[in-house]
This record gives structure tokens, C-alpha cells and sequence, in this order.
């Protein structure tokens, strides 16, 4: 009936089998590993490797662009203001096409064979974690610069973006407060969104609340109906969207759409990182609730400062200056700082003057890195979408630090320590 | 369960195959066909939810710009058959291997012109109570578009002298070519009908999720698996593929969580083809 089939079945068969191998093959990726050797600093006056890797195409480019917008703008901007050892800045970037198989392999590459100076990237926990051993072999200098689930503990990482702790304390306690007591959870299904749920839950209950349902959401998955039916059954006040990339955007037009708006609230610790109030229309997105370190609307002269070298750079067009960007940002500066500081390209030096608590004056106010536990402490603000395609300030939360890794990890003392924690373990 | 709830499950599972109808009727005409496995499918959606998107923002109405996505994608079909999917026709292989090769480049085209950040169509016509539930009206437009595009593409294949002459160069391609028929002109006609259904679907798709540049990756898995279990009945098969794997999928997503709808639907499908070789309408003799 095929016309090609005619032979019949068996022909089927192998047209299926064909299909599976060739999507197969379009997600493997042949990774090498061995020994590097690190270029130590000489008195030349050659430009500095730097990495970066993030993902600039597929699904979560609608973070990796900005962040890609950002190291170049940074980079940019130390080697105007005279580079670092009086030698400038060269950035090594690839674009790792959502694919965490790429990861493993464009890192060994820019380790071993660019021999950058520090790497920073990775956007998905996935990411993060197929990097981590490889940096960890080579005795690479790591910065990953996006909000996580939290615990990571390792010498040759820094982690600069907010942890459940900073985030989902101050966004669970301000819902139940404002909004009511009953919490369904939507995350996305991977080891952050599971992570970060736990987190809800153990919250919720400190802060007289409840999670009455969870359910994880496979990142392909844009076709809300079962979850938008579930949502209706179980009435709750507050929908905590954990959700990630460009088909969870779905999400809240779906929402929308139903009119569940009038029945629920949506609170989110990821939405806006990908832009999702310009991708939606106003009506759409406005009344979210969410809480970042930084928001393009800050009024504090370092952002305002940020926001115009940015637009000159990149255009008064552009569609909004996310918190990862701004990270981004920053970790490159305290990079070059410490860099200066230690007078040296050396990873234990640079590692020694960030761990002293190195700080840096961002855009979203004061950065103060935290020695031990290699993460960092800044102001939170609680800001709700508006119909701009922007937020509206609520309040700021000064200096939240990264409480739980506080609690469980410390690199200063000891260095060997190499592990994740997760909530309930000590 | 009561009456409303019912009704509101009704309703969304409807919905639930109409929409998996929808994304996989262009897939179904192509490969059901012409024997061309498109990899491109789900970028052909995106493109059909561009073409949405460039209208809607140069000022068109939404529902006209729905209309002419359909053309738009149809046009861009026609060339792609000219250019590319004529020199592969019965080679398998090949023809998977440049349409995979096409969708990256169309992803990447897209980007380029687009930018990766896209302002989406909001969800027209907002949406209506029934007892405690409320229901979004677009929801119901799937349905009713889906039934739309069925009775399309019967009366393209039934009712046209294009139908029945692409009927008859599928089943018998050489006694066709040897009554004068002519089979090229035959197959870029179908490719292009092919590819105005999937911009319709894209057209369909855009006010319900985000219009990214990477959205047909989400689709093209379930529209093959979709295609492969309908078998060769293009309208047959695929409506009663729709409506099984579409009631497993939404089943599973609502009594457990979305990861096990996927894992149910998958399982679902293997299961169907190792008893089924030939799809669900490979036992219905040759018809549509």
C-alpha cells in the first residue's frame, strides 16, 4: 500500500528500524578522555583562552542566548578596560545544541586542546553534571552560572546563581501568605525540578502550607490538557511552576486559555528566565509571581549603567536582559578580578582569592562570593509580571545566603570533598 | 465522577487526539503516499506556526492568518520537492538523511530571521464554564478543525481528478505512467498537499504553544510513531491512530504523570506493531 512496501512487511520493519537508528545516532555523541596538561603562565603578552559553552540552538536556547550575549559583552568590556596581566582576553565558545552528549565532548575539547584558562557554561543540571568529572580530571576552574537545585560541593566549581534556599524560601513564604495555603507542584523532569520540589514540600510545611499534588513533565512535553484537567480536579491556590525550556511555555497559554487564572495563581521559581513574558502575550503572563537576584527593571546606577552598555551593544530592541545574562555577567568579572588579585592564571590562586569572599559590584547589587561553599550571597527581589512584558518590583529580600550548602559544605576545610547534597541529607 | 467531570474528560481527550490528528495528517499524506519519510515534518509545523506568526504580526487577523499558513508551507513544499525529494523517491534512506539534513537547516534559517526569542499569538476567544470546570473555546476549534481536515483530504482524494489519478499512480504506478499519466507532476503535487497540511497543523498549533524556532522537535516522534501505527489507510488509519493512541496517552498522562502517558504510548505502540505489522489499516484492503 506504501508504494515502496509493496514487498510487504518486512520492508516496514526495516523502515522503522531505519527511523529508530537514525534518531538514535542524532543523539549519540563519541566522547574521548585522557590526560591534559595545563599551560602554566608564562610573561607572554598572547591573548588568554576562555570557554564558554552554552546552548545557543534548540529548545533551551531561550537561556543560552542571552548568556552567550553576556561573556561576549563581558569579555568585551575587561579587555577594554585593559584586560587581565596586561594581556587580553580571547573566548573560546561552542554551541552545545541543547544536547547534553554534546557537553561531554566540546568539554574535553576546549580542556584539552584550547587549554582555556577557566570555563564557564552549562545550562541544565544534565549539563552541569556531564562537565563536573570531566573538570574534574583535568583540574579545570568551573563557573556555572544558572539557578540549580542546590548542594553541589566541589573544589574546581563555582556555582554564582541562586539555590532553592535563596529562591524558593522567600517565593513559598510570600504564596502562602498572600495567595493561600494549597501548593500543586509542576517541575521539570529532571534532576532539578525533582530536587527543587523537595524542596517546595519541606517549605510549605514550615510556612503552614501544603503540596496537594506533584507531576513531572518530560522537557518534549507541550501538551498540557491531562495536567490542566488534574489542576481543575484538585483546586488548589497556588500552582508552583517549576517548568523549563521552550515547549513548557505551552504551559501557561494553556493555563490561560482554560481561564484557570481566575481560580489559582501561578507562582514560579524559572519563569522569566527564558524570557516567557515576551514570548507571551501580557494578558498571559501577567500576575505571575516570581524571585530573582536581578531584574532589568532594578534602579540602582550599576544596573542602569549594565542596561546601557547592553543596549548599546546589542540594540535598544532587545527583548529583556535576563538574570541568567546578568550572572553571566558577573561571573566573568569575578573571574578577571580574582584573576588580578592573585596576580596569576594559577587555578589555586584564583580559587584562594575568591574563597577570601571576594565581592563585585553587580547589577543586582552587591555580590559576595562564599568561600567555603564555593556558592555566593546577594539580594533577592519578589516581582510580579506585568503587562509590559516586564515585572513590577514587590519586595527585597537583602543578602539572602546560600543557607542549606552553608550548612553541609565546606571547601575551605575540606577540599577533597566532591559530592552533591541533597535536602535531608547532612 | 460526576457529570461535569465527565464531560470536561471528554472534552480534553478529544482534544488531546484532535490535535495529534492535526500534527500528523500533512506526515500521513507524504509518507502514506509517496513512501518519503519527511524528518522535516515537525519543521514544517514550525514553519505553518511562522507563517501564523509573520501574518498575525503584520497586522493580519489571526484566523486569516491561519488561512494562508497553509499556502505558504504548501508553496514552500512544492519547492523542496523540485529541488530536493524528487531525485530520492524509493530511496529510503537517502530521502531520511536530507530531510533530517533540511529540518537543521530550516531550524537555523529560522533563528537567523526570527531570533530565538519569539513573541507567540495568544490563545484566542478565551473560554467557558461547565459546572466547575472551564474549558478553553480553542480547544474546541481543534476538534472541529481536525473534522475539517479529514473531510479536506477525503475530498482531495475522493472527489478530485488529482485524487483519483494519485490514487492511482500510488497503487500502480507503472500501469499509470503507462495510461499517460504524469507521475512527476503527480507526486510534487502531493508533497505540496502534504506540506499545507502540516502548515495548517502548525497554523493550529501556534496559539497553544510557544512559537520557538526548536518547537517541531516535540512532535516529530509522536507523529511518526502516529503514522507508522495508522498503516497505509492515509485518512483511515490515521483518524483511528489518532483516536487510540491519543486516549492511551492522555489516560495515562491523567491518572499517573505526563512521563508515564509518554512511556504508556510508546509501549502501546510496540506492542501494537509486532501484532500489527502493517499498522491498524493494514488488514483494510486498499482504500483511504
Amino acid at each position: 500500500m506504501f508504494r515502496f512496501l509493496r514487498m510487504g512487511e518486512k520492508r516496514v520493519k526495516t523502515a522503522f528500524g531505519f527511523l529508530v537508528l537514525t534518531l538514535l545516532m542524532a543523539n549519540l555523541a563519541l566522547s574521548a578522555c585522557g590526560d591534559s596538561t595545563k599551560s602554566a603562565t608564562t610573561d607572554d603578552k598572547s591573548d588568554i583562552a576562555v570557554g564558554s559553552l552554552l546552548d545557543e540552538t534548540g529548545p533551551l536556547n531561550i537561556y543560552g542566548k542571552p548568556m552567550a550575549d553576556a561573556a561576549k559583552l563581558a569579555i568585551k568590556d575587561i579587555n577594554n578596560n585593559g584586560g587581565v596581566l596586561g594581556r587580553k582576553l580571547k573566548l573560546v565558545s561552542y554551541d552545545t545544541q541543547s544536547d547534553t552528549g554534546k557537553y561531554t565532548q566540546l568539554t574535553t575539547q576546549i580542556i584539552q586542546q584550547d587549554k582555556v584558562a577557566v570555563l564557564m557554561g552549562g545550562i541544565t543540571s544534565a549539563a552541569r553534571e556531564a562537565i563536573r568529572p570531566i573538570v574534574d580530571r583535568n583540574k579545570q576552574l568551573y563557573f556555572y552560572n544558572v539557578q540549580y537545585e542546590g548542594g553541589v560541593c566541589d573544589k574546581n566549581t563555582f556555582l554564582t546563581e541562586n539555590v532553592p534556599t535563596q529562591q524558593l524560601i522567600p517565593l513559598t513564604q510570600w504564596g502562602i501568605k498572600n495567595v493561600g495555603p494549597k501548593i500543586y507542584v509542576l517541575a521539570a523532569d529532571y534532576n532539578f525540578g525533582q530536587i527543587s520540589t523537595d524542596w517546595v514540600k519541606q517549605y510549605a510545611a514550615q510556612f503552614g502550607g501544603q503540596v496537594i499534588g506533584t507531576d513531572f513533565v518530560p522537557l518534549d512535553v507541550s501538551e498540557f490538557g491531562s495536567i490542566i484537567s488534574k489542576l481543575q480536579d484538585a483546586k488548589p491556590d497556588i500552582v508552583f511552576s517549576i517548568l523549563v525550556g521552550g515547549n513548557h511555555i505551552a504551559f501557561y497559554r494553556q493555563f490561560a486559555a482554560a481561564g484557570l487564572g481566575a481560580k489559582m495563581k501561578i507562582i514560579s521559581s524559572t519563569f522569566g528566565v527564558g524570557n516567557e513574558q515576551i514570548v507571551l502575550s501580557p494578558a498571559e503572563s501577567k500576575d505571575i509571581v516570581v524571585a530573582y537576584p536581578y531584574f532589568q527593571e532594578l534602579t540602582n546606577p550599576t544596573n542602569q549603567k549594565f542596561v546601557k552598555m547592553w543596549q548599546d551593544e546589542y540594540g535598544k530592541d532587545y527583548p529583556y536582559i535576563t538574570d541568567l545574562a546578568e550572572a553571566t555577567w558577573n561571573s566573568w568579572h569575578i573571574w578577571a578580578e580574582a584573576v588580578k588579585k592573585a596576580n596569576s592564571l594559577d587555578r589555586e590562586k584564583v580559587t584562594a582569592e575568591i574563597e577570601k569572599g571576594l565581592t563585585w559590584d553587580a547589577p543586582r547589587g552587591t555580590v559576595q562570593m562564599d568561600g567555603p561553599t564555593h556558592h555566593a550571597t546577594f539580594d533577592i527581589t519578589i516581582a510580579r509580571a506585568n503587562d509590559k512584558k516586564g515585572f513590577n518590583l514587590i519586595e527585597t529580600q537583602k543578602a539572602v545566603p546560600p543557607a542549606f550548602e552553608q550548612q553541609v559544605c565546606n571547601l575551605v576545610k575540606n577540599p577533597e570533598t566532591y559530592t552533591q547534597f541533597t535536602p535531608g541529607q547532612k | 465522577m460526576n457529570l461535569d467531570q465527565l464531560l470536561n474528560q471528554l472534552l480534553t481527550a478529544l482534544t488531546s487526539i484532535s490535535l495529534l490528528l492535526i500534527i500528523s495528517i500533512g506526515l500521513a499524506v507524504i509518507f502514506g503516499m509517496m513512501g518519503i519519510i519527511n524528518l522535516a515534518h515537525g519543521e514544517f509545523l514550525m514553519l505553518g506556526a511562522f507563517a501564523t506568526l509573520a501574518g498575525v504580526r503584520v497586522g493580519l487577523n489571526i484566523w486569516l492568518a491561519m488561512l494562508l499558513a497553509p499556502l505558504v508551507v504548501g508553496l514552500f513544499g512544492l519547492l523542496v520537492e523540485r529541488l530536493l525529494i524528487q531525485f530520492l523517491y524509493g530511496r529510503l534512506a537517502d530521502s531520511m538523511l536530507a530531510t533530517w539534513g533540511l529540518s537543521l537547516i530550516m531550524v537555523q534559517a529560522v533563528v537567523f530571521i526570527f531570533g530565538t526569542t519569539t513573541q507567540g499569538i495568544p490563545t484566542p476567544l478565551g473560554s467557558f464554564n461547565l459546572g466547575q470546570y472551564s474549558i478553553s473555546w480553542y480547544s474546541m476549534v481543534l476538534i472541529f478543525a481536525a473534522l475539517l481536515l479529514i473531510s479536506v483530504v477525503f475530498w482531495v482524494f475522493k472527489r478530485t481528478r488529482y485524487g483519483l489519478l494519485a490514487r492511482a499512480a500510488m497503487q500502480l504506478p507503472e500501469m499509470a505512467m503507462s495510461l499517460g499519466i504524469n507521475t512527476r507532476r503527480l507526486n510534487a503535487l502531493t508533497f505540496a498537499f502534504g506540506s499545507a497540511l502540516a502548515g495548517a497543523g502548525g497554523a493550529l498549533l501556534a496559539p497553544i504553544t510557544g512559537v520557538v524556532p526548536g518547537m517541531g522537535q516535540a512532535y516529530i516522534g509522536r507523529t511518526f510513531m502516529n503514522v507508522i501505527i495508522a498503516g497505509p489507510g492515509v485518512l483511515t488509519g490515521t483518524t483511528a491512530a489518532s483516536g487510540l493512541l491519543g486516549t492511551v496517552e492522555y489516560t495515562a498522562s491523567y491518572v499517573s504523570t505526563p512521563f508515564i502517558g509518554q512511556a504508556a504510548l510508546l509501549i502501546f505502540a510496540i506492542v501494537l506493531i509486532r501484532f500489527l505489522p502493517t499498522g491498524l489499516s493494514g488488514r483494510w484492503g486498499k482504500q483511504l
